[in-house]
C-alpha cells in the first residue's frame, strides 16, 4: 500500500463543489477519504501545498501528438511529457496522423503506444470522414467501439453539409460527440492570415472571419436538426461567439472552445512574416480578442484548449504562405490563461478556470476524469497561480519549439502533475 | 579628400591655420600658376571640382582666372563616389552627386580641384571617372591644402598650402558658400575616446 | 543623411528622406548613361545573383544591366534552373548562393515576405524584385523618379492607381511611397479587386473611373493579370474595359498635363487604349529608362554597405 497526503493546499474541485484549504489523501492511486489517514499502518509521503491550488488533473481536449507518421515533430511520449509539464493529466489527440485515425487498428495502435510510453492519459479521437477527405463517412461505430472519445476531422472540415448531417446523426446513435474545425473552404480559399488591415498591407491572402462563422452557423443548424452535441473547436471570431451565444441561449446542443493564442495575440503580430504567428484559424483583430474574452466570461465559450500543433524548425522556417499552420501550446497554455484571463483581464476566477479545464470537458467527452471525489483516480494538478516565470522554448518537453511566446513573462503555472497518485512532473 | 563635419566641429577649434584672406591669397596664387602653365591653350581647360567643397573652389578659381586672363573657363563636377575603391567596406554611404563635364573632352586639359589632398585615392577615382567621359589631352590636380601621407604615386600640380600633419590630426575646412561659416582652415588633433 | 541599409525589402520601412536619397542617387546614375563609357567600377569584384523564382524578363533584364554597368558579375537563376524544384528550401538555396560568394541577391518570389526572410538570414544584400502581392520597391522608386522628373516634386500631386490592386505589389509599394512623399492617392477598380479596406492605408477608394480622371495629375494603370485572376473576381475583359479601361473617350477627361504610367507589360486595348500608350502623355518608356538608373542606385547603395 502506498499513500500520499497533500497538505494545506486550496482544494478547488468544481465537480464536488469544493473550494477550501484542506489536505488531500491519496491511497494506491485513488483519492481517499481524509479520515483514512489515521488507519494507515505506515507514514504517508507528504507534499506541502501551502499557497498552491490543488485541482483535479487538467484536461486538454485538443492536441496534435503527430504519431503515427510524423514522429520528428512530436511523439505520443514527448507530447505526453509536454502535457504533464503544462499541468495536464488527460489529453485528447486529433486524428490527422499518417495513417489518419479513421480505422480501429490505428486507434488500437495509438492506445497501445500511449499505454507503453505516455506519462498522462492519452485519449484518441477518430475521423469523421475517411482519410479526412470529407467525401464518405469513416466507420464511426467501429471507431467508437475501439475507444475514441469523439469524432473530428480537425485540420480539415467536412464541406458537404449533407455528409456532416449524416455524421452527426450516426455519432448520436453510437454516443460520441462531434468536434468540428470550422472552415468554409470556398470563403477561405488560400487564406493564411486574418482578412483585414494587415493582410491588405502585406499582400497576404486573407482568411475572413466569415469563413469560420458560416460553418459555426451550419453546425448550430445541424445540432438542432439532429439533436446531438457539436463542439466547435478553436473559435477565433466575434461573429462565431455571437452565433454560439444566441444558439446556447435557446438550448441548442452546441459549444465552443478558446485557445490561448487567440486571446493573447492579434493579427498585428504577423507583420514581420514570422511563421510562429501563423495558425489556423488565424490571429484576428483586437475586437475579436475582446469578444472571445467576453464569451469566456459569460460562459458562451466554456472549454479551454491548446490546439498544440508541433512542427519542426525546418518546416516552419520557410516562406510565410508555405509554412504549416500551428504552434505548440501545452506548456504555455495554463500560464497564458491564468495570466490573461484571471490576473490581467479578470474575465473569470480560478474556480471557473479549473471548471473549464476539468468538469466541462469531462462532461462533453463523458470522461471519468476531472474530479477529486473519493474513489476517483488520483489525477491531481498543483498550481501556483502567482508564480512569475519566463517562457523558455529551449526548455520545452515537446520535441518542437514553434512558439510565439518565447521570452514572455507570465504569472501562474502548474508546479506538479500527479497521474494515478504518481508524480509524473514537477517544477 | 573631403573634410566631413563631425561631432568635433561643435568644439571650438582654436585659431585657424588659414583665414579668409589666407585662402583668398592661396587661390589667387593657384590661378596665376594655372594661367602660366596652360598657355597658350588656357581656353581648353576644364576645372572639375570634387563635391562638395572642391566644386566651390573650382568655381572661385574659374572666376579668378577669368578676371586675370580675360578667358572664359569651363567648370564641371566630378563625383568620385562610384569610382572609389572602398565600396562594400563602409557602414554607410554619402550622397552621390551627378557628375557634369563638358564633352567631348578630347584635346582639353581637365584640372581636378579638391579641397584637401591626402592619400591620393580620391584623385585616382577622379581620374578614372574622367576617363569614362572621354580622353582629355592631360589631367592636372589643384588642391587648396596638401596634408601629405600619400598612399598612391600621385602628386599635385597646384597647391595652395602645404600643411605637414600627423596621422591623428584632421584638417577642418569651412567655405562660406558651402558651410554657411566664414572661410577658414584649422588643424585639429583628434581626441581618442 | 547617409545610407546604411544593406537590403531593400520594401518601401514601407523606408523614411521619406531615404526614398528621396535613392531618387537623388538615381539622378547621378542616370547621368552615367550619357557618358562615353557607360560603366563605373562601383561594384567591381562583387557577384550579383538574379534569383527569380517567378518568371520575369523586364525586371530581371533591368537588374542585370544595372549590375553590369556597376561592374558586378551577374548570375541568373530561374525557378526552372534552381534546386527549389527539387524540394530544396528557399533558405538552403540562398545559403548555397552565399557559400558561392554571392554579395547581392536580387529576389523575385511568389510568396510575400520571402525577401525579408532571406535578408534576416544572410550576410549578402537582399533586394526585393517583387514578392507575391506584397511589394515591388524598385518599381515604385522608378515610378516616383519618373513623376518627379516630369513634375518637379511629388508632394501635393493626386495620383490614381487603376486596376487589380488586391493582387498588386506594384500598387502597394506605390501607395507607401506616394503617401510618404506627400501625394494623394486614389485607387480605382472593381470592388472585388479594390476592397474598401484599402482606405485604412490612407488612400481613397473609388469604383467610378470617370469621376476620378479629371482630378488627377498621374494615372497609373496596372496590368490586368489574367493569369492570376480567379474568375469570380470580375466577369471578363469586355466588362473590365467598359467600366475601367482607359479608352480614348475617357482620356479626354484627363488634364492636359496628366501623366499616364504603366509598369508593363501592357495589355494593349485592355487597361489602356493602344494609341494612348504611345501618346504624348504616356511616360511608359521613360519609366523603363529610369528603372535602370534607380536599380543602379539601389544596387550601389545596398551593395556598397559593408556586410555584417
Amino acid at each position: 500500500m502506498s499513500a500520499t497526503v497533500i497538505r494545506n493546499g486550496r482544494i478547488i474541485d468544481p465537480a464536488n463543489g469544493r473550494d477550501e484549504i484542506a489536505d488531500l489523501l491519496i491511497i494506491d492511486g485513488l483519492i481517499a477519504a481524509l479520515p483514512q489517514l489515521s488507519t494507515l499502518n505506515s507514514q504517508p509521503d507528504e507534499i506541502d501545498a501551502g499557497n498552491l491550488i490543488v485541482a483535479p488533473g487538467l484536461i486538454d481536449i485538443h492536441v496534435h501528438l503527430r504519431e503515427p507518421g510524423f514522429g520528428w515533430k512530436e511523439t505520443i511520449e514527448s507530447g505526453a511529457r509536454a502535457a504533464a509539464a503544462g499541468g495536464f493529466t488527460t489529453i485528447v489527440c486529433m486524428p490527422n496522423t499518417s495513417p489518419v485515425a479513421d480505422s480501429p487498428s490505428t486507434i488500437a495502435w495509438i492506445k497501445d503506444r500511449a499505454a507503453a510510453a505516455a506519462c498522462v492519459h492519452v485519449l484518441p479521437t477518430g475521423a469523421i470522414s475517411k482519410n479526412l477527405a470529407g467525401e464518405e463517412l469513416a466507420p464511426i461505430g467501429s471507431l467508437a467501439q475501439a475507444g475514441v472519445v469523439a469524432i473530428t476531422d480537425d485540420g480539415h472540415c467536412v464541406q458537404n453539409s449533407e455528409l456532416m448531417r449524416r455524421a452527426v446523426e450516426y455519432a448520436r446513435m453510437v454516443g460520441v460527440p462531434v468536434l468540428d474545425h470550422c472552415q468554409d473552404y470556398n470563403l477561405v480559399g488560400h487564406g493564411v492570415v486574418h482578412e483585414g488591415y494587415w493582410s491588405t498591407l502585406l499582400g497576404l491572402p486573407g482568411w475572413p472571419a466569415a469563413g469560420e462563422e458560416a460553418i459555426v452557423a451550419r453546425n448550430i443548424l445541424l445540432a438542432e436538426l439532429c439533436d446531438h452535441r457539436i463542439h466547435c473547436q478553436h473559435i477565433s471570431s466575434a461573429g462565431s461567439v455571437r452565433l454560439l451565444r444566441e444558439a446556447r441561449g435557446r438550448g441548442v446542443r452546441i459549444s465552443g472552445e478558446a485557445c490561448p493564442h487567440h486571446i493573447a495575440l492579434t493579427h498585428e503580430a504577423i507583420q514581420n512574416f514570422d511563421t510562429n504567428y501563423k495558425m489556423n484559424p488565424p490571429l484576428r483583430s483586437q475586437a475579436d480578442v475582446d469578444a472571445l474574452i467576453a464569451g469566456i466570461a459569460d460562459g458562451t465559450l466554456d472549454i479551454l484548449a491548446s490546439d498544440h500543433a508541433p512542427h519542426a524548425k525546418f518546416e516552419k522556417e520557410v516562406e510565410f504562405d508555405r509554412a504549416p499552420f500551428g504552434i505548440v501550446g501545452l506548456e504555455t497554455e495554463l500560464g497564458l490563461f491564468l495570466d490573461l484571463l484571471v490576473h490581467k483581464r479578470k474575465a473569470i476566477d480560478l474556480p471557473r478556470l479549473i471548471e473549464m479545464f476539468t468538469t466541462i470537458p469531462a462532461e462533453l467527452l463523458k470522461l471519468k476524469a476531472g474530479t477529486l471525489a473519493t474513489g476517483a483516480a488520483a489525477d491531481v494538478t498543483l498550481i501556483d497561480p502567482n508564480l512569475e516565470w519566463t517562457v523558455d522554448a529551449n526548455a520545452f518537453e515537446t520535441l518542437s519549439s514553434n512558439t510565439p511566446f518565447h521570452g514572455w513573462n507570465l504569472k501562474g503555472r502548474a508546479v506538479r502533475t500527479i497521474v494515478g497518485g504518481r508524480t509524473v512532473w514537477r517544477l | 579628400m573631403a573634410a566631413h563635419s563631425s561631432p568635433l566641429s561643435a568644439v571650438s577649434p582654436g585659431s585657424p591655420i588659414l583665414d579668409a584672406s589666407g585662402i583668398r591669397n592661396a587661390l589667387r596664387r593657384i590661378a596665376h600658376e594655372i594661367i602660366e602653365r596652360n598657355q597658350p591653350d588656357l581656353g581648353a581647360i576644364v576645372l572639375a571640382g570634387i563635391p562638395s567643397r572642391g566644386v566651390e573652389i573650382a568655381r572661385r578659381l574659374a572666376r579668378l582666372i577669368e578676371e586675370l586672363a580675360q578667358v572664359p573657363v569651363a567648370t564641371g563636377i566630378i563625383d568620385v563616389a562610384m569610382h572609389r575603391d572602398d565600396v562594400g567596406k563602409r557602414a554607410n554611404l554619402p550622397m552621390v552627386q551627378a557628375s557634369r563635364l563638358p564633352v567631348p573632352l578630347d584635346g582639353r586639359t581637365v584640372i581636378i580641384v579638391d579641397d584637401v589632398f591626402y592619400t591620393g585615392r580620391t584623385t585616382r577615382a577622379a581620374m578614372d571617372a574622367i576617363g569614362t567621359f572621354g580622353r582629355p589631352a592631360r589631367i592636372q590636380l589643384a588642391t587648396l591644402i596638401d596634408r601629405g601621407h600619400r598612399e598612391l604615386p600621385i602628386r599635385a600640380d597646384y597647391v595652395g598650402k602645404n600643411l605637414p600633419t600627423a596621422m591623428g590630426e584632421r584638417v577642418r575646412l569651412r567655405l562660406e558658400n558651402v558651410d554657411a561659416e566664414p572661410d577658414a582652415v584649422w588643424l585639429i588633433k583628434e581626441e581618442k575616446a | 543623411m547617409r545610407w546604411s541599409r544593406k537590403d531593400l525589402v520594401g518601401i514601407r520601412e523606408l523614411s521619406a528622406e531615404e526614398i528621396t536619397f535613392v531618387l537623388d542617387t538615381a539622378a547621378a546614375f542616370k547621368q552615367v548613361g550619357t557618358r562615353d563609357v557607360k560603366k563605373v567600377p562601383a561594384l567591381r569584384g562583387k557577384t550579383l545573383v538574379n534569383f527569380f523564382v517567378e518568371p520575369s524578363t523586364r525586371t530581371r533584364t533591368s537588374f542585370e544591366l544595372a549590375a553590369k554597368r556597376l561592374s558586378a558579375d551577374v548570375i541568373n537563376i530561374s525557378a526552372t534552373t534552381s534546386s527549389l524544384t527539387k524540394g530544396e528550401t528557399l533558405k538552403d538555396t540562398a545559403k548555397i548562393l552565399e557559400a558561392n560568394h554571392a554579395d547581392i541577391i536580387v529576389l523575385r518570389h511568389s510568396s510575400a515576405g520571402a525577401p525579408q526572410f532571406l535578408a534576416e538570414r544572410l550576410r549578402a544584400s537582399v533586394i526585393n524584385a517583387g514578392d507575391g502581392a506584397h511589394e515591388h520597391p524598385t518599381q515604385a522608386l522608378l515610378d516616383l523618379y519618373t513623376i518627379r522628373e516630369r513634375r518637379g516634386s511629388i508632394a501635393g500631386l493626386h495620383v490614381a492607381i487603376v486596376g487589380d490592386i488586391l493582387f498588386s505589389r506594384v500598387a502597394r509599394s506605390n501607395i507607401f511611397a506616394l503617401l510618404k512623399l506627400g501625394a494623394r492617392v486614389t485607387l480605382v477598380g472593381p470592388s472585388t479587386l479594390v476592397p474598401r479596406v484599402f482606405e485604412r492605408l490612407g488612400v481613397t477608394v473609388s469604383h467610378c473611373i470617370d469621376e476620378v480622371l479629371p482630378t488627377v495629375d498621374v494615372v497609373h494603370l496596372l496590368r490586368v493579370q489574367h493569369e492570376r485572376q480567379r474568375k469570380e473576381y470580375f466577369p471578363g475583359i469586355g466588362e473590365y474595359i467598359r467600366l475601367f479601361g482607359l479608352t480614348k473617350a475617357r482620356a479626354k477627361l484627363l488634364k492636359a498635363d496628366c501623366l499616364i504610367m504603366h509598369p508593363g507589360p501592357i495589355n494593349r486595348g485592355v487597361e489602356i487604349d493602344s494609341d494612348l500608350a504611345d501618346g504624348v502623355q504616356s511616360v511608359i518608356l521613360a519609366q523603363v529608362t529610369n528603372g535602370l538608373a534607380v536599380r543602379m542606385a539601389v544596387l550601389y547603395l545596398c551593395g556598397g554597405i559593408a556586410s555584417r
